[in-house]
């Protein structure tokens, strides 16, 4: 009995050492040295979207949820939250003990001004979503109540949105050139310390920070290194600590991995699903024809794009969906292996015969000017096309000017890739629904000029429905329908891998990997 | 012609210049396809073509381009440059943020890239000829040849990677306080790489130009005359060959002026140094066209001023030119 209990004791004492060690080993403090690139126009995430201002920006601001690797919601500035049975009313209990970066408390009136009046003003992708609100109610000062038009399950995935402070914006009628928008007043686990454009940007920690004890580490910087070797030398010599996606090329990666001390994950994408595209304009000849479309899809060969141009990070994919998706449904999908004679045989059969140089009809191409990587492919399609007979013309823009021909259908082959979001009525519906008029607005839409009734009527249906498994259902119909249609080509699922020096730990926390709040990094001396 | 009238004269052609800088360049920027605008609503990821229309009335281009023209003539009018589409900030103040970087490592390089020039110039034409003459004209061939992103990625390899003796990127080091004097050292310290491959390039040109104007003048009349005379060959060589080798530099170096400053956005692009050439480039690619009309106009006035200041040169250099003349 007595050995029993002293067995215990012990080994409760050694839980409770091994715990102590474990926390003592989280040592507080430190700089992390981080690259943003390219330099955004500003780290308010209430403002834009870009990648690079969100990465910066999610450390100062914070939304209600965030969202873990499998997309479960995970409290922030919500500590709980409920979703009535009918789907319409989602309700965020707010946390009482949040200050802003100024000393002012945060409270559902901060909730209820992002949401009704500075998001839908500045924010295209905000108002689609807000469309979908009927009423925001404030029952009392730390809980907040939206009521939906009808259901929209993919609500819930739209609260990794920045909430801004309603008291800097008093009086103010102009939220784009509002002043307030580069005080950079959040209620983050870091502050805005400095910004020397075209050098850094300084965030130190918030003492204040709500999450006792965190964030571990006391600054974080952001360098601005414009060009992709000079971005890869400054990692290899340990001036910064992480790479991301686009800071260098794919081709670098592995040779920057097998250096000592650098780890490589892939994780952290779990929440923005991206995938790559070759857009196809459905509304030029001979592309309108879907046999064509099909001919395309089999003279490419997809899993050369994935190991040779991108180093192998990537997978294959046959229709608009992630494999990170929850409602991914590989078994409906059309496969389109790579078959150059398939392809030929189908483009005989259209009707479509080779001219004396063997050329059947000429496309423009118009490569993603993002980088060395996507020219490369850009160059492989080429290739891979002219022995079917069809000859590509490549046509160099630069970012705007690529931004204008896909918006107004001016090409006919375009390089992109989209985040394809946790909820599909987020991240493809846009994308897939027949768009009337001959401007797409931008060129996360529907640039491939893509109509089928029977998709907009699923994928409408499946965003409002409310039963988990019968939009499962629906989605699966849609994926079988627009995977055979293939209005573009799914080049590949991509995988952004991250390089970071093992000293720094806790790095991806969520499905939000990098663009998290970094309140739980912390650095291994 | 008298001194302030000459000077009158010019300062009214260069504004006359600049002025037609500022039109060509509105023309130009507006006949590139995308607007601020699209790429506005672009970093929005799902942005409705009402969106983007909003968008544009907001930042006035949903006008023509005349009338856009006559607006933006007008503010300039008032030395209102305005404000930037991206930053919504005024102009003038990014700009002023980022010319004294670019300032620095222009002004270092060109300094270098003159003296250095120069000196190993009038050495290689003294031993016209010789081994040494060989070997400096082949170095100069060699960084006249190599284009600058080259050199420079060369050099952070060696200086940077290898040698581990010089920082890679950036103006200083950031997250380290320290004294007035330390920080000087240390801008000092970042700006070798940058300065000395952009100023290399240069140097082999002023070399180049040096060496074939002092080998010219050694031949003539006057400096025969000078040695036949007596005079020390100290003398000579600053007072007659130098004096009179400058002017094609001068009207070289004058020349190259507008070259260095487009030459420093690749500079500043491989080693991340935060000046106007790469805040350009940016202005370009965000077709931010407010911003990049006040960097055209600035950059030219540099451009415009250094020549005024050559044209003065000339007289101090050689006194048979007269103002006006």
């Amino acid at each position: 009995m007595i050995s029993r209990l002293l067995r215990t004791i012990l080994l409760s004492l050694a839980v409770t050492l091994l715990t102590l060690t474990g926390l003592a080993a989280q040592e507080a403090g430190g700089t992390l040295n981080l690259i943003v690139q390219p330099e955004p126009p500003t780290v308010n995430v209430g403002v834009n979207r870009l990648g690079p201002t969100t990465y910066v920006g999610n450390k100062i601001y914070e939304s209600l949820l965030t969202y873990s690797a499998d997309l479960k919601p995970l409290p922030r500035l919500a500590q709980s939250w409920s979703i009535s049975d009918d789907g319409l009313v989602y309700t965020f209990n707010l946390r009482h003990d949040v200050k802003w970066h100024d000393g002012q408390p945060f409270t559902a009136k901060d909730v209820v001004f992002s949401f009704q009046k500075f998001l839908p003003a500045l924010q295209a992708r905000s108002r689609l979503n807000l469309a979908e609100v009927k009423d925001i109610a404030t029952p009392d000062d730390y809980t907040v109540a939206f009521t939906l038009k009808a259901p929209y399950p993919a609500f819930i995935y739209v609260h990794n949105t920045a909430v801004l402070p309603a008291h800097l914006y008093e009086g103010v009628t102009d939220f784009r050139t509002a002043e307030a928008n580069s005080k950079f007043i959040g209620t983050g686990p870091f502050k805005f310390a400095e910004w020397k454009k075209g050098s850094f940007i300084h965030l130190v920690r918030n003492p204040d920070y709500w999450d006792a004890g965190k964030p571990h580490l006391n600054d974080i910087f952001f360098h601005v290194i414009p060009d992709a070797n000079s971005r890869a030398v400054a990692f290899e010599t340990g001036q910064v600590d992480v790479l991301r996606a686009g800071d260098v090329e794919n081709f670098d990666i592995t040779r920057l991995a097998g250096l000592d001390g650098v780890q490589l994950t892939e994780a952290g994408w779990e929440f923005l699903q991206p995938v790559g595209y070759i857009h196809l304009n459905n509304r030029h000849k001979p592309l309108d024809d879907v046999r064509v479309r099909q001919a395309i899809a089999h003279a490419i060969d997809r899993q050369f794009i994935i190991d040779t141009i991108f180093g192998g990070f990537g997978h294959e994919t046959n229709g608009p969906l992630s494999r990170l998706s929850r409602f991914k449904d590989t078994s409906v999908e059309t496969k389109y292996e790579f078959d150059p004679a398939k392809a030929n045989a189908i483009l005989d059969e259209v009707g479509l015969k080779p001219d004396g140089n063997g050329v059947r009809f000429e496309l423009q191409f118009v490569p993603l000017p993002y980088g060395e990587l996507w020219q490369r492919e850009a160059e492989y399609i080429r290739e891979a096309l002219s022995p079917v007979g069809i000859k590509v013309n490549i046509v160099a823009t630069d970012v705007p000017g690529w931004f204008k021909r896909l918006t107004t259908f001016d090409y006919d082959l375009a390089e992109n890739f989209v985040y394809t979001t946790p909820d599909p009525a987020i991240g493809i519906s846009y994308a897939y629904t027949t768009l009337e008029g001959d401007n797409a607005g931008t060129t996360g839409g529907n640039v491939h000029g893509y109509s089928n009734p029977a998709v907009d009527k699923l994928l409408a249906d499946a965003a409002h429905e409310n039963d988990f498994d019968k939009r499962k259902t629906l989605y699966s119909q849609a994926q079988k329908i627009i995977s055979a249609d293939v209005p573009l080509i799914w080049t590949h699922d991509i995988v952004f891998p991250t390089l970071y020096r093992a000293k720094v730990r806790n790095l991806i926390t969520t499905g939000l990997g990098t663009d998290e709040n970094f309140a739980d990094v912390w650095l291994a001396k | 012609m008298d001194r302030l009238g000459f000077l009158t004269g010019r300062a009214a052609r260069a504004v006359l210049i600049l002025f037609g800088v500022i039109v060509l360049n509105f023309v130009l920027l507006r006949l590139a396809p995308g607007d601020a605008a699209s790429v506005l609503a672009g970093d929005q990821g799902a942005a409705d073509p009402a969106f983007v229309a909003e968008l544009r009335h907001d930042l006035g281009l949903d006008r023509s381009v005349p009338e856009q023209l006559w607006i933006y003539t007008k503010s300039l009018a008032r030395l209102d440059f305005g404000q930037s589409y991206r930053d919504q900030r005024p102009v003038l103040d990014i700009i002023a943020e980022r010319l004294p970087a670019t300032l620095l490592l222009t002004l270092t390089a060109f300094g270098f890239a003159l003296a250095a020039g120069i000196a190993l110039g009038s050495i290689a034409a003294r031993h016209a000829g010789s081994l040494l003459d060989t070997v400096l004209t082949g170095i100069s061939v060699m960084f006249f040849a190599m284009p600058l992103f080259w050199t420079g990625l060369m050099a952070i390899l060696l200086f940077s990677v290898w040698l581990n003796w010089l920082p890679s990127y950036g103006m200083q080091r950031v997250g380290e306080g320290g004294s007035d004097v330390s920080l000087v050292a240390d801008v000092a310290v970042h700006l070798i790489l940058p300065a000395l491959t952009l100023g290399l390039f240069y140097m082999a040109i002023y070399m180049r130009v040096t060496r074939a104007s002092v080998l010219d003048v050694l031949d003539r009349d006057f400096v025969r005359t000078a040695r036949a005379k007596g005079l020390k060959p100290g003398l000579i060589w600053r007072q007659h060959v130098l004096r009179n080798a400058l002017l094609p530099i001068i009207t070289f170096a004058s020349l190259q002026a507008g070259q260095l400053i487009g030459g420093s956005i690749l500079i500043e692009t491989v080693f991340a140094w935060p000046g106007v050439g790469r805040l350009a480039f940016d202005a370009l690619m965000q077709r931010d066209y407010n911003l990049l009309l006040a960097i055209f106009f600035i950059t030219s006035a540099i451009v415009v001023v250094i020549n005024l200041v050559a044209d003065f040169l000339y007289v101090a250099a050689d006194p048979r030119i007269e103002l006006g003349a």
